[in-house]
């Protein structure tokens, strides 16, 4: 079965065209004593305003790496080689320390995976979610500022008793809930929310991520939002965008990512989606995915591929648009070569 | 006060109670285990050092009346209980007839004056090092040199004093050979506690090099453990400043294990530092247990064990009370 989007959430994207986040040529290195892992080779997509975009992919495509990397929070030893990341045009790579700390979160916000251990045990909620504001916005009464934190505990449906407790007095959805209260505590125009709902049992899922949506709505905030359970990603997003080895495959809005993925790697994605209706057998176990320190010159999906030819082993597809906002990087649509 | 409760706190007071009964108890017990007669003993040290004494029979029957020792073992037991309660730990065998407790009392400020101190320096700069060294935001210079701080707990305390000793109190002259104190006359007067500073710095110094170590490595892998957090990256991506990071994200949960060593080391005060004040020829309890045991006087021996009881117990019960208020998960409340 294939979740159908909400009608409302698929003509959101539409809406407006301003592009709010430009990531441009963005690559991302792992550095290993027997070479590089190319774990994000050079991707560039944008974001626009008041919309969610989906990263998906399997474990390893490099879907957090590319997300980490946005926020410039690369754990070591990945680094950033080279790219740009514009937030309504203005770069936030090359910032000294101090610029960077001035922009993060009042620009660029997360909500982390599995709340579980985002928050800081010994610190009560409402300290943790003042800290971002106290060193943003300089020192407020503290009237002013519990007003403001119980103001955002109504929007993201937390109950006032919140402010004064330890995460460890929350549930796993409360938690989830305060790390959104917190992500859209200084407005920012971008969140990224890293599988925001892994950790969390079916019915807390869907609350969570209604809530999501609302807050959505209400804020006109884009967001992207990576994860790996393609039935939420339905209900939720705009656009995806699909990664597979470092690389982005397909760029499309959802509906046609569900009932028509045009690249091979992205049809076996949906087809292994798990049915409740009936049982059928994996298919996306073929084929390994080639060491990504050395990867094929050519299309990094050739050695799993169905349809792989004889030009896919040589130079990498460019990405074509294919239909309107329906892009891919595949030969099976035409033969255009990358350049460079 | 927060996380307690008060059946929890009469209920850990009565466990109190009952760990240092159930030590009281063994410290009564392993001595009597021992084969020899006390009061002979005692007499024949005096025999030794005087040559001769008339009627040592009788004078060993009239001393085993005085101490009890014909008792029955139960009236014996309870006697040693009843005194123990009001501190009369007998009289010490070496420094007869002073009492064991006259013996402790005089020992005790300088040996808690002199390890409560270094403790707590040792703690407070050994945490810092291991903070420092555990950070991954540190300076790479800072990270290089940290480690040869710690390169003194490797060398043993006796060879570190006597080197101490040698430079700054032979050789430099800075501070004196040994001694809590000079000519000065104790007394809560200014003159007097310089002096003690003075000739506490030395060996205070030397405790801290050593100490710090174990502190500093304990921290540092606490640190470590802590660094992949998810909320330390949270801190980081609101762009807080590098500083409240680290105290406040990753010190604060890192150092928590650490206050229950602290509580133990500080408890454990209380026995003195053997190496220390026999080195330093500091007159605290160290040196006294040291004495007491070359002297084989038991009464100050099992004094000492009996205080050490008392003060661990205390030190474990104090930080078992104000636990809930270092780590808010710690809590005695029933949900």
């Amino acid at each position: 079965m294939i979740p159908q989007p909400t009608s409302s959430v698929s003509g959101a994207y539409r809406a407006g065209r301003e592009i709010v986040l430009d990531v441009r040529n963005l690559r991302i290195h792992y550095e290993t004593p027997r070479g590089d892992v190319i774990a994000v080779n050079g991707i560039s997509f944008q974001v626009y305003k008041g919309e969610i975009v989906g990263l998906v992919g399997e474990s390893g495509c490099g879907k957090t790496t590319a997300a980490m990397g946005i926020l410039q929070l690369v754990p070591s030893p990945g680094r950033i080689l080279s790219g740009e990341i514009l937030i309504n045009g203005r770069n936030m790579l090359g910032l000294t320390e101090a610029e960077l700390r001035e922009r993060r979160w009042r620009e660029l916000s997360l909500i982390p995976q599995g709340a579980m251990n985002s928050l800081n045990p010994v610190m009560r909620v409402r300290d943790q979610i003042g800290d971002a504001i106290l060193t943003h916005e300089g020192a407020i009464p503290k009237d002013k500022l519990k007003a403001r934190i119980l103001e955002l505990f109504s929007l993201v449906g937390l109950p006032p008793r919140v402010y004064d407790l330890y995460p460890h007095e929350l549930s796993g959805g409360m938690k989830q809930r305060v790390c959104i209260a917190m992500a859209i505590v200084l407005n920012p125009p971008v969140i990224i929310a890293d599988e925001p709902t892994s950790a969390l049992d079916v019915v807390v899922q869907r609350v969570v991520a209604q809530t999501l949506l609302d807050v959505k709505e209400r804020l006109g905030v884009s967001m992207i939002m990576i994860g790996h359970d393609m039935g939420l990603q339905a209900q939720m997003v705009d656009r995806v965008i699909v990664m597979y080895a470092g690389n982005i495959v397909e760029v499309t809005p959802v509906m046609p990512a569900f009932h028509n993925p045009l690249h091979p790697y992205t049809q076996l994605l949906i087809a292994s989606i798990p049915s409740i209706k009936e049982r059928k057998p994996l298919k996306i176990t073929t084929g390994l995915t080639h060491d990504l320190r050395n990867p094929p010159p050519g299309c990094s999906f050739q050695l799993r591929c169905p349809h792989v030819m004889d030009i896919c082993k040589r130079v990498p597809p460019a990405m074509i648009e294919r239909e309107p906002d329906h892009w891919v990087a595949c030969y099976l649509y035409g033969k255009e070569e990358q350049q460079g | 006060m927060r996380g307690l409760t008060k059946e929890y706190v009469i209920r850990r007071f009565l466990m109190f109670l009952l760990t240092i009964w159930l030590g009281a108890t063994i410290i009564f017990i392993i001595p009597r285990l021992a084969p020899g007669d006390p009061v002979a003993a005692m007499i024949s040290r005096m025999i030794n050092q005087s040559g001769y004494i008339e009627n040592s029979a009788q004078l060993i029957e009239a001393w085993r009346k005085k101490f009890g020792l014909d008792d029955p073992m139960y009236i014996q037991y309870l006697r040693y209980l009843w005194n123990m309660v009001r501190f009369d730990m007998g009289y010490s065998l070496s420094q007869f007839p002073q009492p064991v407790i006259a013996t402790l009392r005089r020992g005790l400020p300088w040996t808690i004056g002199l390890l409560s101190v270094a403790t707590i320096l040792s703690f407070l700069f050994g945490n810092l090092i291991g903070a420092l060294l555990g950070w991954r935001r540190t300076p790479k210079w800072l990270k290089r040199i940290l480690p040869l701080s710690l390169s003194f707990t490797s060398i043993p305390f006796f060879m570190l004093g006597i080197i101490l000793i040698y430079i700054f109190a032979f050789g430099l002259n800075w501070f004196p050979f040994s001694k809590g104190y000079s000519d000065s006359t104790p007394g809560l007067n200014l003159r007097f506690i310089v002096d003690v500073i003075y000739h506490g710095t030395l060996p205070a110094f030397a405790i801290v090099l050593t100490s710090m170590g174990g502190w500093a490595l304990g921290m540092r892998g606490m640190m470590i453990s802590i660094d992949s957090e998810d909320f330390l990256i949270l801190a980081q991506a609101k762009g807080l400043p590098m500083r409240r990071i680290f105290t406040w994200y990753a010190v604060r949960n890192a150092v928590l294990p650490q206050f229950t060593a602290l509580a133990l080391s500080l408890g454990g005060i209380v026995g003195g530092s053997i190496l220390v004040e026999y080195i330093f020829a500091y007159p605290g309890v160290g040196y006294q247990f040291y004495q007491a045991i070359v002297n084989l006087d038991y009464t100050v021996i099992q004094g000492i064990a009996f205080l050490l009881i008392m003060a661990t117990s205390t030190a474990v019960l104090v930080i078992d009370l104000i636990y809930p208020l270092i780590d808010p998960r710690i809590t005695y409340q029933k949900k």
